[in-house]
């Protein structure tokens, strides 16, 4: 047999063409998560040190953590450091080496598409982060959390707007670097932003490294995911940092970011 | 009528480098087509345009009709894609790799239908990065026929395969062309390209120096001969 070339000419495939979008980026996502799930590393990052975090700034009495309950500063910082291990050091490290080793071409000339993988690339990251609320949320609860139930959705919108901040600048990064230089600076920046305003408030800091720690954007998301849970408000600062820092890295992606490595 | 993938006067540079310097050729559904070239001809360059993971600078780049820059996932469900480096993910196994893949198509899997024929059960629970390289081509090779594409672009597909597994492939490779689909093979192997292929593209310097059935394009001697002498400058290098 011999199949007729062009899509009007007829296909020697009877039953064929791409599944349907929401059902490609439905079965990339969930490729996603499993596998981020069934990776120990990144469990490590994502859930394990942030409950360490967590148990530890609530069973400690230093540092200070400032006026309010330990446990409600300490809970949204590590919500923080959770959103930046997932969308952050994850992805880029992940996207890093997926560009290393040809996945991100293979993928591209699949139905799915590279439109299609940042799609679902980014759902991943938002289940695999409501996962982590659950667990690490569900810890501070244990702990004696008490969240502001008005700020929950402000949170929620914070939430949103650093994964976006993060993803953006994980591309930037995994798109640009060869793979292991991914690894390090992803890995180190998660080290440096920990003591940057995500876990301790900025006020917290000493003056000048306050300020510092409040233009990046590990520090603007633990700031406002604070705000948020502790005190309902919308912490504007943090959200105007937050954006630029998007801004910055969605446009820097686009330019810089190679797709071979 | 028209070929299932056609390159007129394609041409793309790196800097001052020529890649692919005004190259013209087919390939047409229900055959092989086998390209062949020296490495640094501009081979990877023209294929990479044609799946859709290159933009030529001028001439004409069609898949099915189509220009693959950009095409739909429609027109990407009916191109299957093998690469030199495998794009598998590593820390995937192969048989959840290829349900995946699958369940990207309209198409039903034929997921059990290439394991059996490519011999992926005996290391299903493997993950890729621990598979032999022999095994990644295996799989890498099934990821690009898991859609029953229309048009195959297959790059090294027996490279560093044994001899049975090589056997098993080139009769894989012909059956995708018996059902109708145009099946493009980059190779380095004459033997590869004297058993399996309908047709023979030899690429030299970005250009295509001879193209046409096998019988043809060998002129009378072997195709190892035909091609040193058409393409000596570069093999000499």
């Amino acid at each position: 047999m011999t199949g007729q070339p062009g899509s009007s000419a007829g296909s020697v495939t009877e039953v064929g063409g791409a599944a349907p979008p929401a059902a490609r980026i439905r079965a990339q996502a969930g490729h996603e998560v499993r596998t981020l799930l069934a990776n120990g590393e990144q469990l490590l990052v994502a859930v394990v040190l942030p409950a360490m975090a967590l148990l530890g700034l609530a069973l400690a009495h230093s540092p200070s953590l400032g006026t309010g309950r330990r446990i409600d500063v300490a809970t949204p910082g590590v919500l923080a450091l959770a959103v930046i291990s997932t969308a952050f050091t994850g992805q880029a490290i992940a996207t890093g080496f997926d560009r290393r080793y040809g996945v991100l071409r293979l993928l591209g000339v699949t139905p799915l598409g590279r439109s299609g993988l940042l799609v679902a690339r980014l759902v991943a990251v938002l289940v695999v982060e409501a996962l982590q609320v659950l667990l690490l949320g569900g810890l501070g609860l244990v702990l004696g959390w008490e969240p502001r139930a008005t700020g929950i959705p402000i949170a929620l919108l914070v939430g949103v707007l650093g994964t976006a901040t993060f993803v953006s600048l994980a591309l930037l990064l995994a798109g640009t670097l060869r793979a292991e230089g991914v690894l390090a600076v992803a890995n180190l920046l998660w080290v440096v932003m920990l003591g940057l305003g995500v876990v301790l408030p900025t006020e917290r800091l000493p003056h000048a490294l306050g300020v510092v720690a409040r233009l990046t954007p590990g520090g603007a998301l633990g700031d406002a995911l604070r705000g948020a849970l502790e005190h309902a408000t919308l912490h504007w600062a943090g959200l105007g940092v937050l954006l630029v820092w998007l801004v910055l890295g969605a446009a820097g992606a686009v330019r810089w970011f190679r797709w071979s490595d | 009528m028209s070929a299932a993938v056609e390159v007129r006067d394609l041409r793309r540079s790196f800097g001052q480098v020529r890649a692919v310097d005004g190259a013209t050729w087919s390939a047409e559904s229900g055959c092989v087509t086998a390209v062949l070239g020296p490495n640094g001809a501009g081979k990877t360059t023209m294929i990479e345009i044609l799946e859709g993971l290159g933009r030529a600078d001028s001439g004409t780049a069609r898949v099915l009709g189509v220009d693959p820059w950009d095409a739909s996932a429609d027109h990407r469900a009916r191109v299957g894609v093998m690469l030199q480096d495998g794009g598998l993910p590593t820390r995937s196994k192969p048989l959840a790799l290829l349900g995946h893949l699958a369940s990207l198509y309209a198409a039903p899997s034929r997921v059990e239908e290439l394991a059996r024929r490519l011999d992926l059960t005996s290391f299903a629970g493997t993950i890729v990065r621990r598979l032999s390289g022999g095994q990644r081509q295996r799989v890498a090779l099934a990821a690009a026929l898991v859609g029953r594409p229309d048009v195959a672009f297959l790059d090294e597909p027996t490279a560093g395969l044994d001899p049975h597994a090589r056997l098993e492939v080139w009769d894989l490779v012909r059956s995708e062309a018996d059902r109708g689909a145009a099946v493009v093979v980059t190779t380095h192997s004459f033997e590869e390209a004297e058993r399996l292929a309908d047709r023979i593209v030899i690429v030299g310097k970005g250009q295509v120096v001879a193209s046409g059935p096998l019988a043809e394009v060998a002129a009378g001697s072997s195709l190892e001969e035909r091609y040193f002498s058409l393409t000596g400058r570069q093999a000499g290098r």
